[in-house]
């Protein structure tokens, strides 16, 4: 890892008018990560971009950035360059010009920004194609044209945001690790903007979840996925299954729960709620679709559900079984096709049984909308 | 089928019509031009001749009013383009609520009358000249300045307008993305935005230099020592007005058409070499495109070219070509005609004198004079332009020249050769 430029979000606010669009950010981004904020659409992630890129002032708090406080420093004096979400190519430039528009601000000559177009577009894999105007490229074509305009201003910390949005799923996908190898090769700070936690688990080193205005939870995506903090975090990353109830009782890093409707469950306490619930507390536990198995009807226990089955689908590398779940909400089981017989369920009741690691328990929040 | 077939042909009869009307008077007026009369008409057809064409040259008013128009179109074009930007700018940056309240402030000036506008520069020019203590030749009592100024109010305007509709389709992240390059606000404004509001730009321009070429309302109070062309054109035709105006108008017409075709021809290009582009390779972009000949499948160029061949055709044969002759011929034929009427005359008289004398010698002069021969019309004969000839014609009989001028020469008239009673009793004849 080259030693980067990191960035700091020390206690920001951002308002507009009574309206608090960012509630006391405070964010530690290391040098040469690659850094998502992922959250809804509307939760204030381009805000929290456009207050580190300068286009927006923070109603209080700090941006700083390779340690140094940006206030009052305009966007055009900042080391970061930002991929706006439109990508904002300059309609009327050919592509060269387009890239090498930082060179055409510092006067450099037709020449120097030729050369180093070329060398640009030779890594962005778009060879020669210079001459042509935006217009007249695809959309996974423009979008690595404003990847390359924004690395040819020779940023410290390459701002995204949601810049695959527009993009087709094979594309995008094929995107996403081009925009890995891409910041690996330079070694600058990314700071990625992204509602699609595919990406977000795909290509970052750290994420911040973030649910209106507030940040939630700051981890590797691993941790997330696994071991997330609040209920936002558990059902807005990937599929989970949530069970609603009071804690019964507190054993260690474990809470024994009383569900609402599938009895006293046992789970694991995420690791940044333990000691923090307490027993009569509302709360909420979590398990992932696959890891529930498939356990002998009628069994018993802390670690065994049982529900009617409402239907099922066949998706080719697991089955997917739905069955009478929580608040209206389906409880989904996935089941890895290994090539075995499967019958249809539907309408009978069925037991399920998980291991205790794999469910996690949070204090009952707000969850993520479908 | 039938019902199909009316429609089409009433759709073309519309169209005719409506064309006559719009292009009509155009036609006719430029016509008037190359006729040799001195009162601009287009029947009868007398002489081709070019001379109005050198007349109007030759005619120092009009090229100053000429003169006078281009130094305050290209004033206007300055001052009303960059007010009708920053116009539009700030429409862009105002806060959302008062949008509305300055769209409309900024628009009134197209609604108020230009005689309002002219009256108005004028007056507060006038006040303001007086406060600063300056005398009548001060820059601010100028009529090129006060002219320029009391245009621009409303031009700026139109302007905007323009402008505004451009500057709606910009996005404004492009700004931003400049910004974030590292360019200076100053850069992006001239970088991005600018090059964004070009074609707009001299759209607004163009428009800005024909309203203040055709306008007269305001400058009207404003001209000063500067008469525009409108001014001198206004105030020539109170005295009558001569084929040299047709020529103008001719040429005007002319520099028009030459002018759409071109921006036609340029339109229609510029597609085509944006569909080049889409077919040539990376190689071919890089080096030269090939790009169609500038008249294939390009109408309009085609048009502009025969315009071109034309307008010099015609330039060069008016060089050697010479009226003169025809027009001899025609006045010494108008010579004749008339000579030949008074001789009538004589002989009527002659004869009516020996009738007289016959009846009288008769009757002993109990008759009165013979009444006029009778007219068939319900009017009396007010209208009828026979009587009025024939008046006219008893009561210069003895005046040979009279007849002969009014035929051939000018005519104060200001509603063309319709109510030209010689015109009219020349065509009888
Ligand atoms: N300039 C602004 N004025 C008022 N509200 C704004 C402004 N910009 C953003 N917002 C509001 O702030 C919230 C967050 O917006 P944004 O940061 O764009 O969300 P996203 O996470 O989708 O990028 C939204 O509710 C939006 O309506
Ligand atoms: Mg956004």
């Amino acid at each position: 890892m080259s030693a980067g430029v990191g960035v700091d979000l020390e206690n920001l606010w951002i308002r507009f008018g009574d309206f608090v669009a960012v509630r006391d950010a405070n964010v530690h981004i290391k040098g040469g990560d690659f850094f998502s904020f992922l959250g809804p659409s509307g939760c204030g992630k381009t805000t929290i971009l456009r207050a580190v890129s300068g286009f927006l002032e923070p109603s209080e708090g700090n941006v700083l950035i390779g340690g140094n406080n940006m206030k009052g420093i305009g966007p055009n004096k900042r080391p970061t360059a930002l991929i706006f979400q439109n990508l904002a190519l300059f309609p009327l430039m050919k592509i060269w010009e387009n890239i090498t528009f930082s060179m055409e601000i510092k006067g450099a000559s037709a020449r120097e920004r030729r050369k180093r177009a070329d060398e640009l577009l030779d890594m962005i894999a778009l060879p020669g194609q210079g001459d042509k105007l935006p217009s007249e490229l695809s959309g996974g074509q423009r979008q690595r044209v404003a990847i390359a305009r924004a690395l040819c201003a020779e940023p410290d910390v390459l701002l995204l945001d949601e810049p695959l949005s527009a993009l087709d799923l094979k594309l995008r996908q094929h995107m996403r690790t081009e925009l890995r190898e891409i910041q690996q090769r330079v070694g600058i700070t990314f700071i990625y903007i992204t509602h699609d936690q595919g990406e977000a688990l795909t290509m970052s080193d750290d994420i911040a979840v973030m649910r209106a205005g507030v940040i939630d939870q700051i981890a590797d995506g691993k941790t997330i996925y696994n071991d997330p903090s609040t209920a936002f975090a558990a059902s807005f990353v990937g599929e989970n299954n949530v069970f609603r109830g009071k804690v019964l009782d507190v054993r260690g890093d474990q809470a024994l729960i009383r569900t609402n409707r599938s009895g006293d469950l046992l789970s694991r306490i995420s690791t940044a709620n333990q000691g923090k619930m307490n027993v009569g507390d509302d709360a909420m536990m979590f398990i992932r679709p696959e890891a529930l198995s498939l356990a002998p009807t009628g069994s018993q226990g802390d670690h065994f559900v049982t529900a009617k089955v409402n239907h099922e689908e066949f998706e080719g590398n697991v089955f997917n079984i739905f069955m009478e779940g929580d608040g209206g909400k389906e409880l989904k089981v996935s089941i890895p096709n290994h090539g075995q017989s499967f019958e249809d369920h539907s309408g009978q009741d069925m037991t399920l049984e998980y291991d205790v690691n794999n469910a996690v328990a949070v204090p009952a929040g707000e969850l993520a909308a479908e | 089928m039938t019902t199909d077939k009316i429609i089409r042909v009433s759709i073309w009869i519309y169209l005719g019509i409506f064309f006559a009307y719009l292009l009509g008077p155009l036609i006719i007026m430029s016509a008037t031009a190359f006729n040799s009369p001195s009162f601009p008409r287009m029947t009868p057809w007398e002489c081709l001749t070019f001379n109005w064409f050198g007349e109007l040259f030759r005619d120092e008013r009009i090229l100053n009013g000429i003169w006078n128009s281009i130094l305050v179109g290209f004033g206007t074009v300055i001052l009303s383009v960059s007010m009708g930007l920053a116009g539009a700018l700030m429409l862009t940056q105002i806060w959302p609520k008062l949008r509305a309240t300055y769209y409309t402030i900024i628009i009134a000036p197209i609604l108020i009358p230009g005689v309002v506008l002219g009256i108005s520069t004028l007056v507060f020019w006038d006040r303001i000249n007086r406060m600063l203590g300056l005398g009548a030749d001060s820059v601010l009592s100028n009529g090129l300045f006060l002219t320029i100024i009391g245009q621009s109010t409303f031009i700026a305007s139109y302007c905007m307008l323009v402008l505004v509709a451009r500057l709606q389709r910009y996005d404004i992240a492009l700004t931003e993305a400049a910004l974030d390059l590292g360019a200076t606000h100053a850069q992006a404004f001239r970088k991005v935005l600018m090059p964004f509001m070009m074609p707009a730009i001299l759209s607004a321009a163009v428009l800005a230099f024909l309203a203040s070429f055709e306008n007269y309302n305001t400058t009207t109070f404003t001209f000063g020592e500067y008469p525009t062309l409108t001014i001198e054109l206004a105030q020539k035709v109170r005295y009558g007005i001569t084929p040299a105006i047709s020529a103008l108008a001719f040429m005007i017409v002319a520099l028009t058409v030459f002018f759409a075709l071109i921006n036609e021809a340029n339109i229609k290009r510029k597609k085509m070499i944006a569909e080049a582009r889409k077919d040539a390779t990376v190689g071919e972009l890089a080096g030269k495109i090939e790009v169609p000949g500038l008249i294939s499948r390009n109408p309009a160029a085609i048009a502009l070219i025969v315009l071109v061949i034309g307008v010099a055709t015609v330039t060069a044969s008016a060089m050697t070509y010479s009226p003169d002759q025809c027009i001899a011929d025609v006045q010494e034929q108008k010579r004749l005609e008339t000579e030949k009427r008074i001789q009538e005359l004589r002989d009527r008289r002659a004869k009516e004198a020996a009738e007289k004398a016959a009846a009288e010698g008769a009757e002993g002069g109990a008759t009165q004079t013979a009444p006029k021969p009778s007219n068939n019309s319900g009017f009396g004969g007010v209208f009828a332009p026979n009587t009025l000839q024939n008046e006219g014609t008893d009561d210069g009989a003895s005046d040979e020249g009279a007849d002969d001028g009014a035929a051939g020469s000018s005519n104060n008239s200001g509603f063309g050769n319709v109510f030209d009673p010689n015109a009219l009793g020349n065509d009888n004849n």
